[in-house]
């Protein structure tokens, strides 16, 4: 079971939580511009990536707010939680200062 | 058809008592187990129904925020918290959601004004305020073995230290959503989806059958 930091309710146990799939996946700009093959990898082919991973969940039975979380997708490792709208934070500038080093 | 004719019914205040007494609450059927299966001194459980709950949804430091706010007595900031009015107690649900839960009476077919205040004060503003008084039941759990209860069901951190009394959080208790609120240190409210009554109002009790025996050494 996660444990997972809501940014609005703290930590609370997965259960109460849903999966959005990938996070940073933008709406095309012009939908009717797209041919089918474009359209079909905008709405199902997503990144499987082994490592770290950006993805969105939702408090479902708590605040009822999306966020985005980063994963990583081997060690099940929360590394960061952020909100909707802000940039996937970038942990390898997080390693380098001593600020941002958690341990 | 019978139904549209219900709101001129309950406007006329001689049918409100009829009305009420055709009401049944969720767990109205359970009341016997709830008091059979409540422990003297030790933990008991009963359904307080028909409390008027109200649901509103709106950016707080709005306008319109501060205009419900005016009403409810507040509206709590951040998670887990309560805000107090004469009128009403708001729980926190989210950022921009709340409820509003007051005595049966506050509601507008009894003869109260609460959700119309309400609807009022939002007005044209972005944002809902919706009458959920059917939506959920309230239980109260207390007596001194109220939280070893829940602890079986729910995995919030219960311990007095860390869950004040005045605090209410949305959660999960025996794996179905619902609103729990400490209102004293001993006890508690829950508050379950209508459909939701009768298996948490059996979970609970169930959960309580062990403090009705003797403890075993
Ligand atoms: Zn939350």
């Amino acid at each position: 079971m996660l444990l997972i930091s809501c940014p609005n309710c703290g930590p609370r146990d997965e259960t109460e939580f849903h999966y959005g799939g990938q996070a940073h996946v933008a709406y095309p700009e012009n939908p009717n511009d797209l041919n089918d093959r474009e359209w079909a990898e905008y709405l199902f082919y997503r990144d499987n990536t082994k490592g770290n991973f950006a993805e969105r969940w939702v408090h479902s039975t708590g605040c009822r707010k999306w966020f985005n979380m980063l994963r990583d997708t081997v060690t099940y490792d929360i590394k960061a939680v952020y909100k909707m709208g802000e940039p996937r934070p970038d942990l390898t500038n997080e390693a380098i200062s001593p600020e941002g080093a958690s341990k | 058809m019978a139904e549209t004719a219900l709101p001129a019914e309950t406007s006329n205040p001689a049918n409100i008592d009829k009305l009420r007494a055709a009401r049944r609450s969720p767990a109205s059927h359970l009341s016997e187990n709830f008091a059979s299966g409540s422990v003297a001194g030790t933990v008991a459980l009963k359904e307080i129904p028909f409390q008027t709950m109200v649901g509103i949804r709106v950016d707080r430091e709005s306008d319109a925020g501060q205009r419900l706010a005016s009403v409810t007595g507040g509206l709590p900031a951040a998670c887990g918290e309560v805000a107090g009015g004469e009128r009403a107690t708001t729980l926190w649900l989210g950022p921009d959601e709340f409820l509003v839960v007051a005595p049966e009476t506050a509601h507008d077919s009894l003869g109260g004004d609460l959700v119309r205040a309400l609807f009022e004060a939002l007005g044209d503003a972005p944002g809902q305020v919706v009458d959920l008084s059917a939506n959920r039941t309230t239980f109260e759990l207390s007596g001194i073995r109220a939280k070893d209860v829940l602890e079986k069901s729910c995995s919030l951190d219960l311990h007095p230290r860390a869950f004040h009394a005045g605090t209410a959080l949305a959660t999960e208790i025996g794996n179905i959503p619902a609103v729990l609120w400490k209102t004293g240190e001993d006890t508690f409210r829950i508050f379950p989806r209508a459909s939701f009554a009768a298996f948490l109002g059996r979970w609970l009790l169930d959960g309580m059958k062990e403090f009705a025996s003797p403890e075993v050494p």
